[in-house]
């Protein structure tokens, strides 16, 4: 029974209950609202306006005329460019998210398999990159991708033993996709393993006693039962891997931009922030109607699961 | 051919036999339950009889051949977990439907056999319910029905009805009575609640420390314990000190200390001199103000204490050496909650078939 039970009680106690919980809802509620709701609304406005003759923007108001304009949507729908480097950016994302869960699984399910008191070091070895500067991480799988590291060098050496012309590792996509799984690995170890590490394991032994070999197992009981975990460190990568410019940036070549990086440019590089706050909120929307499939999808599994 | 068959089982965890030397026949049809303290291998042998534990020694023998080497996903049993272990993310129907889709049944013969499984365990209108929408008690039928619906050959229960209030827990060993006896599969069952052992089962085996005490109908385990374990571990009873002074094949007579003689009913292999224990149960016991001489053991004492229950009242007399004795008396008389007050002076007795004499 949740602690809330009781709301329905009537008489001044559930009017201090109610006076409790507005109280507790204040803070985050306030916080929100200055810092997303605010300024989602100034970008909304600012996408709207023209762009300043030296960057930023141009006066709301000039000579008793409002200065908005619908320019900028134009622009972004005129140029099949932008598109393009949208949906680059979502298959990246997606790739990301795949591979992490591949990546992620196995490991989170030793995790959650292992005897209880090993549990939490293997977790802290796992967070443990974190530990580190994000840049610095990065810029370490340059050197180990670099054209004079040895993974480059084997695998040219190997190519060249079966005649094929060698390769660069760096400044590829396939670069900005070993550090976009690098650095977001974690956000998707941790939700599987806390989902995993509450599985009963007595609905495995009742699987096996009615008949299910080990795949079955998994396909039928520990797989659906996880989905919930993949759902939540899917929102986790997929999410943070959309708006990313600074692995593109370091590990990617000059084809290998994504949304994150034409954001960026917009602001800090042609000053354009009409244009910028367009992109951003195309965005936005975007990541907003992925997170509102995942939260449907993991709403739908959860009440199973509960 | 015995169903079952264990032949002097064994399974050590370290230095410790959680199975010792343990070897149970179990016929096709029989419900048999294991029933001991916790700790004491009821649970370890019912998994090593479903495959989640190999014995160390010993074989299990199911229609005569070994079955150490099949998995427990192809031994012909299931088992009803403790905790249910229905699978959360399926329906009841679903739940019901798995052991059939793991047996590659095909479409139609699992509606027809899941729905035939959960009519048989009153659940019909619910099979699109899931499992936290039900109270235990249907949670519990569902495991049933799960187990059950591919008629397996053998069904394990470890303490399926733990979980569940007394209320309830009788109704469920009704229909667990009722449930075996029409599919008439074979039920191995384990629990530490004496009271459920007795009322469910064909043959009870008694464990203690990994060893089967006694293997016997309930009937005989209650009324004739083989040792002091079984008779102190099974109901309440009253348990003496005892030294054999006479033992002819009519009775034995027997020596207490500051209680005097006690005459009791023969026991092969008693011989005088032997020590032991002699047991008889306080419902076989006998108080009065005053007993007529008609028994042959009969002591004088004060009430110490008595416990009400509703049906009976449990009294405590204390003897003159400070031996306390348990009588029952049914209050079936209407109207009257007791008959006796703490302190009254009253005679305990019990004829001289009653009660029996234990070697240990």
């Amino acid at each position: 029974m949740s602690p809330w039970a009781g709301r329905t009680m009537p008489g001044c106690f559930s009017m201090t209950r109610r006076f409790g919980r507005w109280l507790v809802g204040l803070p985050p509620t306030l916080f929100l609202l200055l810092f997303f709701v605010a300024p989602s609304l100034i970008m909304i406005v600012a996408s709207f306006r023209l762009a300043g003759e030296y960057g930023g923007l141009a006066p709301l108001v000039e000579h008793g005329r409002w200065q908005l304009t619908l320019e900028t949507y134009r622009f972004f729908f005129s140029d099949f460019i932008y598109v393009e480097i949208f949906i680059r950016s979502f298959s990246v994302a997606l790739a990301t998210t795949l591979i992490c869960v591949l990546l992620a699984y196995p490991l989170a399910w030793l995790i959650a398999r292992s005897p209880k008191k090993h549990q939490d070091l293997m977790v802290l070895l796992a967070v443990l990159p974190f530990a580190s500067n994000f840049l610095i991480r990065v810029y370490a799988w340059m050197i180990i991708l670099g054209p004079q590291a040895a993974v480059a060098r084997a695998l040219n050496s190997l190519l060249a033993m079966f005649g094929f012309e060698p390769v660069t590792l760096l400044f590829s996509p396939f670069a900005v996709l070993v550090g976009m799984v690098y650095v977001h690995l974690p956000f998707m170890i941790l939700p599987l393993y806390t989902n995993l590490a509450r599985h009963d394991p007595a609905l495995l032994d009742a699987a096996q006693d009615l008949g299910a070999n080990a795949w079955q197992r998994f396909w039928e009981v520990t797989w659906p039962l996880s989905l919930p975990g993949i759902y939540a460190g899917s929102v986790l990568v997929f999410i943070p891997v959309l708006g990313m410019f600074a692995i593109p940036d370091i590990l990617g070549g000059t084809g290998d931009i994504l949304i994150g990086n034409v954001i960026k440019e917009q602001f800090l590089g042609t000053r354009d922030w009409p244009f910028g706050a367009t992109l951003s909120l195309m965005l936005t929307l975007a990541v907003l109607a992925c997170a509102g499939l995942a939260a449907w999808l993991a709403r739908r599994g959860v009440g199973r699961h509960a | 051919m015995a169903l079952l068959e264990l032949r002097k089982l064994t399974r050590r965890f370290g230095d410790f036999s959680a199975v010792d030397n343990v070897s149970l026949s179990i016929e096709s049809g029989e419900f048999v339950t294991l029933l001991g303290p916790s700790g004491c291998g009821k649970t370890t042998i019912l998994r090593m009889i479903a495959g989640f534990d190999l014995p160390d020694v010993g074989q299990i023998l199911l229609d005569g051949s070994n079955i150490a080497d099949i998995p427990p996903e192809k031994r012909p049993l299931h088992t009803v977990f403790q905790s249910y272990a229905l699978f959360p993310h399926m329906t009841v129907a679903d739940n019901v439907a798995f052991p059939l889709r793991m047996a590659h049944f095909d479409k139609a013969a699992i509606a027809a056999k899941v729905h035939e499984a959960l009519e048989s365990v009153y659940l019909s209108d619910r099979a699109r319910a899931y499992p936290h929408e039900l109270s235990g008690g249907r949670k519990q039928r569902v495991a049933l029905a799960r187990s059950l619906v591919n008629r397996p050959r053998l069904l394990l229960l470890d303490e399926p009805l733990a979980a569940l209030d007394a209320k309830l827990r009788e109704e469920m060993q009704h229909e667990l009575i009722d449930l075996q006896r029409e599919i008439g599969i074979t039920f191995i069952f384990v629990t530490h609640a004496q009271d459920e052992a007795l009322a469910l089962s064909h043959r009870v085996a008694v464990m203690n420390r990994g060893r089967i005490e006694q293997y016997d109908e309930p009937s005989k385990i209650y009324g004739f314990p083989r040792n002091r374990f079984v008779a102190d571990f099974i109901g309440n009873t009253n348990l003496l000190e005892v030294a054999v002074t006479e033992a002819t094949p009519t009775h034995l007579r027997l020596a207490a200390a500051g209680l005097g003689d006690i005459v009791s009913p023969p026991r092969e292999g008693t011989r005088a001199g032997q020590k032991g224990w002699f047991s008889v149960r306080p419902e076989q016991v006998r108080i009065g103000g005053h007993l007529d001489g008609e028994l042959e053991n009969h002591y004088s004492g004060k009430v110490r204490s008595f416990i009400y229950v509703g049906d009976v009242t449990t009294y405590t007399v204390e003897l003159a050496d400070g031996t306390a004795i348990e009588a029952l008396l049914s209050n079936s008389a209407p109207g009257r909650a007791r008959f006796f007050e703490v302190g009254d002076d009253v005679a305990v007795g019990w004829p001289h078939d009653a009660g029996v004499f234990l070697h240990d």
